[in-house]
């Protein structure tokens, strides 16, 4: 076996060029494959790390996100006297009513405009975001005109960096403090005072209330409650649960547009794979009578032909996953069709993703290779030997 | 007799070509299928009409503005027509069923869209009816809809359930007008957000202008955003086409990856292509040494490597284009309701091909450069 493995190995060094450009076709197509994926995993987990499990955002009911969601003052009001909310400091509930509106910005060197999400807080919002950290500067005090931006927004957008001010809603906002979130879509938010916000935008409504679980496993009867009330037209999720949701729609058409490139792709691979082992096959035939003659079975010769194409798929899939991997460096921002808002998000690898990369070139590679040894295989010894 | 020759030599090894020329079509159709996609983004920008500017508010889209604007913009200099459109958002039994609905101002709305062309009686139909809404061509097939049927659409901006009648079904002038969307009446909405939420009503999502002279479009966009300069609804005007691109660049990320992905796809057919290529020739390193010694030049090796090239490449490209056709129509009963406006465009089938000579090109330069430098005896010495 071990001999028979050595062959394949050295079949693969002695046509060094053929074998560079199937592996490397076979390594683009991975590379391709992973690249889509990593984009679509990269977007679930910001969201995904946006939100925590023992948060719960209420919004108003049929709405799909937070900017499409009034909810009334009385409303509000009436979800935080919810039994299950967890207290804050000097026993309060652990809530916070948030405005959410979008707002067109102007990117930073260039006259592209993007539409940015921009929360309005109260007090125990940062306290509901552990994953929140100032960076730059302080928190903006209530009352005033003043923000504090995300990381994300502060190098991408005009105007939006610490110190400098921006104008929207025909008023001047002072950013007084930069954040970083991680990576949690919160990194391309503009933060704000709630009551400053609702004035300036006009708005009579909250568009949502979150709220920390006392208990964490409290939610079903929080939900029951909520949703039950006559009241209310509200619903409650999780707020892991709600982010989730946004990703969705996104993450799914960037899964499926990556898989189906990456099946029409393969066959372009699957073409060369099979094009470089037939020639393997035909260049070889004296070799393979002898190997026969010397007493090696067909299965032996299936055997070598097949670890032959599987290496050379395993080659490719492994470059063209080292070359995806640089990809992580890079950060990329889009609207997502959900929110309608800009979010930037990383390319992130994951080992499902490292699987089915190589995965898929094995498969390739087995597909490639499958009917060349086949016919290495079923050669006649005596006619193979003739060739020579 | 060349042509003979360059068949003859491409199909000598009948398996490899087939298999070359399957792998280039399959590279030609999926940079095709990739392209129209791309094409299908900025459908909405190549539809939008030169002289029509859209206001909207300046915080964002989704900002509303007051109805009462429309007057006042109907009388700044310049504006020869006015209809305002209202994103309703609605869905329709779930969300997968997404398409676009909106509340307009029926009569001013069709004659301010021409592209949508609606036959007399439903016309009429349409706007004697509060309730009643239009749909496209497109829509109608893909739910069945026809005229007098009811649509029950359940609201997500404006909650609450939203049936209305079925009263016209419109067709596209053009080939790039959206035949996927769903118009209703805006007194429908503003009658009852007058009752449940009045502080909602009497609103517009965005207001559509006609100006006479396309060239007048800056002028009165200035115009008309410094009426509402400082007000409490400041506006934002700019062209119909430059309103759409804001769509488009908003996932200009995904465009860019998909481009990127075009090219990976040709990247990948180029080596396959080389590797064909390399290999027939090394098998036929003696002929070529032959053809060295009696006193062929680099001139016509080289002209009979790339000549087989690019038959291969001819093939598969020829093949490939053909099969871009049903494949589109396939691929548009996957995402027709995401991308309303699938077409081939002639730049798509000319990227194509030269797509398609780059390979040839690129494949057979290798192999002619060692045909050109090897030396006669060590080829005619060597073994395959």
């Amino acid at each position: 076996m071990k001999l028979l493995l050595a062959y394949s190995l050295r079949n693969l060094l002695a046509r060094r060029m053929t074998t560079v450009l199937t592996a490397g076709g076979m390594a683009l197509v991975v590379f391709a494959f992973a690249a889509i994926l990593m984009l679509a995993e990269g977007l679930r987990r910001t969201l995904v790390d946006s939100g925590s499990y023992d948060n719960v955002v209420v919004i108003r009911k049929s709405a799909n996100s937070e900017i499409q969601s009034p909810v009334s003052r009385l409303e509000a009001a009436i979800v935080e006297t919810q039994p299950e909310i967890a207290s804050g400091p000097g026993g309060r509930p652990l809530a916070a009513r948030e405005v959410v509106v979008l707002i067109n910005l102007r990117k930073r060197g260039s006259q592209s405009t993007s539409n940015v999400t921009i929360r309005g807080v109260s007090e125990f919002s940062l306290a509901l975001r552990p994953q929140i950290r100032m960076i730059a500067g302080r928190m903006p005090r209530p009352g005033l005109l003043e923000i504090m931006v995300g990381e994300g927004i502060a190098r991408r957008f005009q105007n939006a960096g610490h110190n400098e001010t921006l104008s929207f809603a025909n008023r001047e906002w002072a950013v007084v403090g930069v954040f970083d979130a991680g990576n949690t879509g919160f990194n391309s938010e503009i933060w704000g005072d709630a009551e400053q916000f609702m004035q300036a935008f006009r708005r009579q409504a909250y568009s949502s209330v979150i709220f920390r679980l006392r208990q964490p496993d409290a939610f079903a009867a929080v939900k029951t409650r909520i949703e039950g009330d006559p009241r209310l037209s509200l619903e409650a999720k999780r707020e892991i649960t709600y982010y989730q949701d946004q990703s969705e729609a996104t993450a799914t058409f960037l899964r499926i547009l990556g898989t189906a490139l990456t099946i029409i792709f393969s066959i372009g691979a699957v073409v060369g794979a099979m094009i470089t082992m037939y020639a393997a096959v035909a260049n070889r035939t004296a070799e393979i009578g002898t190997l026969r003659a010397v007493g090696f079975q067909r299965s032996a010769i299936l055997t070598a032909f097949l670890a032959e194409a599987l290496l050379m798929g395993l080659i490719g899939g492994a470059a063209g996953l080292a070359l995806a991997a640089f990809l992580q460096f890079f950060t990329v921002s889009t609207t997502n069709f959900q929110t309608f808002a800009e979010l930037a998000f990383q390319f992130r690898l994951s080992g499902e993703i490292v699987a089915e990369g190589l995965g898929f070139a094995v498969v390739m590679g087995l597909a490639g290779g499958l009917l060349p040894a086949f016919r290495a295989a079923r050669m006649n010894i005596v006619e193979a030997l003739r060739e020579a | 007799m060349l042509w003979k020759l360059l068949y003859r030599n491409a199909f000598r090894h009948k398996l490899r070509a087939l298999l070359t020329v399957c792998g280039v079509a399959v590279a030609v159709l999926a940079f095709g299928l990739l392209s129209t996609l791309v094409d299908a983004w900025y459908a909405g920008v190549s539809a939008a009409a030169a002289n029509r500017l859209v206001i909207r508010h300046a915080i964002s889209l989704t900002f509303s503005l007051p109805i009462a604007y429309m007057e006042k913009i109907r009388a700044v200099d310049g504006v020869k027509a006015i209809s305002h459109m209202t994103w309703f958002g609605g869905v329709y039994i779930d969300r997968k069923n997404f398409f676009a609905n909106f509340a307009v101002d029926p009569r001013s709305f069709l004659d301010l869209y021409p592209e949508f062309i609606l036959p007399e009686d439903q016309r009429s139909g349409f706007l004697k009816d509060r309730r009643g809404c239009i749909v496209g061509r497109g829509l109608a097939r893909r739910f069945g809809w026809k005229v007098g049927d009811t649509v029950p659409l359940q609201g997500t901006i404006y909650s609450g359930d939203w049936p209305m009648t079925l009263r016209g079904i419109y067709q596209g002038r053009d080939k790039s007008t959206d035949e996927n969307q769903l118009f209703f009446h805006w007194d429908y909405l503003n009658e009852r957000l007058k009752e449940s939420y009045p502080r909602r009503a009497n609103r517009a999502g965005i207001f559509v202008i006609e100006v006479a002279h396309a060239d007048d479009a800056p002028a009165v966009a200035g115009a008309v955003d410094a009426v509402f300069k400082n007000s409490l609804a400041e506006t934002r005007t700019e062209t119909e086409r430059a309103f759409q691109l804001g769509f488009v660049t908003m996932s200009e990320a995904i465009l860019m990856a998909i481009r990127l992905v075009s090219l990976i796809i040709i990247c990948i057919i180029m080596a396959v292509v080389a590797n064909t290529m390399i290999m027939s020739v090394r098998e036929r390193m003696h002929e070529f040494a032959v053809f060295k010694t009696l006193g062929y030049g680099a001139f016509h090796l080289a002209g009979l490597i790339l000549g087989e090239s690019l038959v291969i490449c001819a093939a598969g490209g020829a093949l490939g284009i053909a099969a871009t056709f049903p494949a589109l129509r396939i691929l548009a009963g996957y995402v027709g309701n995401i991308f309303p406006v699938l077409d081939i465009t002639s730049t798509t089938l000319w990227l194509d091909v030269l797509a398609a000579v780059v390979v040839a090109l690129v494949a057979a330069a290798f192999p002619i450069r060692k045909v050109i430098t090897v030396r006669i005896v060590d080829a005619l010495g060597r073994v395959a």
